[in-house]
């Protein structure tokens, strides 16, 4: 916990903002493609690509922080929020090309506007103060 | 909006995908926070936690209702769908009533308040989408 707390939280810096902006650019898009009535474009698969790497990046800052000895405030809960998050993306494209009308958009829109609140729980999951 | 351009009356296209990813993400969401809870301290408050197993088995039985779509998958859905408003109406009201019954979080205390409400409103919608699309005899 002091460790943590010397070193700062490994998901709370440029990767963490990174994906949280283009995940709500990425929801706003897709929500002006579903009120237009189109399917999921070539920039929403892209966008979600571009996201997912982003979010394994952050787990990979995160899994090293711990390898280098930082431990999260609640590890349970930390994890899961980590695996969720990475799967978030793949999901959102895999339904999405499933369906080629704007629902497929708005499913998009509502799998990024869920992942922002999933990086700030897992934020939040890494610095609990008095456990 | 009444749609002439749809003539397939199922519950798994369009508008309804949508309403399963919601599902997916709500059976995702209670399934790692009740297993969680049960793991690590089952004992401080057995009853929210046995209630956020049960939420979360109806959230993934209720997508795969809808997924499956057909009759059973029909049955299977309006069966998870009202079992759910029940479960957080009940659940909302003693939650807000007697705090001690429920000393933690679960999915659906308040009304699903610390899920934005969408607990309380996706029942409804899936009782409505599954109106919508019922098979005209």
């Amino acid at each position: 916990m002091t460790v943590a707390a010397a070193t700062g939280s490994p998901v709370d810096g440029l990767l963490a903002t990174a994906s949280i902006v283009l995940s709500l650019l990425l929801a706003v898009w897709s929500l002006v493609s579903a009120t237009r009535n189109r399917p999921p474009d070539r920039w929403q698969l892209i966008g979600l690509g571009v996201l997912e790497l982003l979010l394994l990046a952050l787990a990979v800052v995160a899994l090293v922080a711990i390898a280098g000895g930082d431990r999260p405030g609640e590890p349970g809960a930390f994890f899961g929020y980590l695996v969720t998050l990475v799967c978030l993306p793949p999901l959102a494209a895999v339904l999405a090309r499933m369906e080629p009308t704007r629902w497929g958009s708005a499913i998009v829109c509502a799998v990024c506007l869920v992942t922002p609140v999933v990086v700030v729980r897992l934020q939040q999951t890494w610095e609990v103060l008095g456990g | 909006m009444v749609d002439t351009a749809t003539p397939r009356r199922t519950t798994n296209r369009g508008p309804g995908r949508l309403l399963i990813a919601v599902y997916i993400l709500f059976a995702i969401a209670a399934t790692s926070r009740a297993l969680l809870q049960i793991i690590t301290k089952f004992d401080e408050a057995p009853v929210a936690y046995a209630l956020s197993a049960v939420a979360a088995l109806i959230y993934i039985v209720a997508a795969i209702g809808l997924a499956r779509a057909g009759h059973a998958g029909r049955r299977l859905a309006l069966v998870c769908c009202s079992v759910e408003l029940v479960g957080v109406v009940v659940v909302g009201i003693l939650s807000l009533a007697d705090k001690d019954l429920f000393p933690d979080e679960t999915v659906w205390s308040q009304f699903g308040s610390g899920y934005g409400y969408i607990p309380l409103l996706l029942p409804l919608l899936g009782l409505f989408w599954l109106h919508r699309t019922r098979p005209t005899r």
